[in-house]
């Protein structure tokens, strides 16, 4: 590489995270409208999902209102964090990619280890003796 | 490299290795409450996680079936998810550099955000007064747990937004409180998507169950 080149290089980074650090703190009006509409419809349905009974299966409806939770998660990150893959030159989408990792185990690990020791000493402890005596 | 530092020095001058001009001050600063944010993300991911395990032992108690009022729940959705909004339309005003008005979505987003921390409050003292506090099952001390917490976040988020108004009003909009005001825009937005986990997790599925 050329030291011609190496400082064009630097000038666009520059550039790049100049342009960034103005776009990364505000959205528009617009957007946040959008992301405003599409959170009501999202959140309205899976209300109504549950208080109405309309899939009349719970583990099914289960699933569906995560699927909406997901998806309402991320139109907020979008339209109100204002969340990018350039913004700050990718940190940010690192971390968050990093956190989500952490906490996907956190939670599966859990749950699933959890869940082996209960269904193992199920027998074994007071609580649950006297709900099988129910 | 090795041919990098050597075009350099042909040049006759000394190789660097990093940027001299300074590195846009406020990206650092978003950037590293970001980073905050995501440990305050692994703190909620730990309660979810907790909530997971603990959220069917009733100990022959009550269980969310019986609790849960999905309309009340419902009512405190909207009120955040208004404050959202009002948040937004704030940030817009700071941008174009109208701080009366900016003030007075500030002002709106922090009545909704009350809203929503006194019908938690008012759930919580129902709860209790039912006889279903925190100390009555597992259940119910995750749940207390993990609603609390974000529950404290959104009236510490409320302290932050006032305290940001006075000293807007005293100092106007300088760039150091419009970086502050974003810091809290994203901390709002945040604790937003915390609730999105918080109502579809523990309110309707445990009505589910």
């Amino acid at each position: 590489m050329s030291a011609a080149s190496q400082s064009a290089h630097v000038a666009d980074h520059e550039e790049d995270v100049k342009g960034h650090g103005d776009q990364s703190g505000h959205g528009s009006f617009k957007g946040y409208v959008t992301g405003f509409v599409l959170s009501i419809i999202l959140t309205a349905i899976p209300f109504w999902l549950v208080m109405g009974d309309v899939l009349g299966n719970d583990r099914l409806t289960g699933l569906v209102i995560m699927g909406f939770a997901v998806m309402q998660i991320v139109v907020h990150m979008v339209y109100f964090l204002h969340m990018n893959t350039k913004s700050e030159g990718g940190w940010t989408i690192l971390a968050l990619i990093f956190t989500l990792t952490l906490v996907v185990i956190t939670l599966t690990g859990s749950v699933w280890v959890m869940y082996h020791l209960n269904t193992n000493m199920m027998p074994m402890t007071p609580a649950s003796l006297h709900q099988h005596a129910h | 490299m090795a041919s990098h530092s050597l075009t350099l020095a042909k040049d006759g001058e000394a190789p660097s290795f990093y940027m001299e001009e300074d590195h846009h001050p406020e990206g650092g600063t978003m950037l590293g409450f970001w980073i905050y944010l995501m440990s305050d993300c692994l703190i909620f991911a730990a309660l979810f996680a907790t909530y997971a395990v603990l959220g069917r032992n009733y100990a022959a108690g009550p269980s969310p079936k019986d609790l849960f009022d999905l309309p009340l729940v419902a009512l405190n959705t909207s009120m955040l998810l208004f404050s959202s909004i009002t948040y937004g339309f704030a940030m817009l005003e700071m941008a174009n550099g109208k701080q009366a008005r900016m003030q007075l979505w500030l002002g709106v987003t922090g009545l909704f955000g009350l809203a929503f921390i006194g019908l938690e409050l008012y759930e919580f003292a129902h709860l209790i007064h039912e006889g279903a506090g925190p100390q009555r099952s597992a259940f119910l001390s995750s749940f207390f747990t993990l609603v609390g917490t974000h529950g404290l976040h959104v009236t510490l988020g409320l302290v932050w937004l006032i305290v940001l108004m006075v000293q807007t009003e005293k100092k106007g909009l300088i760039p150091e409180n419009q970086r502050r005001l974003q810091c809290l825009s994203m901390f709002w937005h945040f604790l937003d998507v915390i609730w999105i986990g918080v109502f579809t997790f523990v309110y309707l599925m445990g009505v589910l169950q």
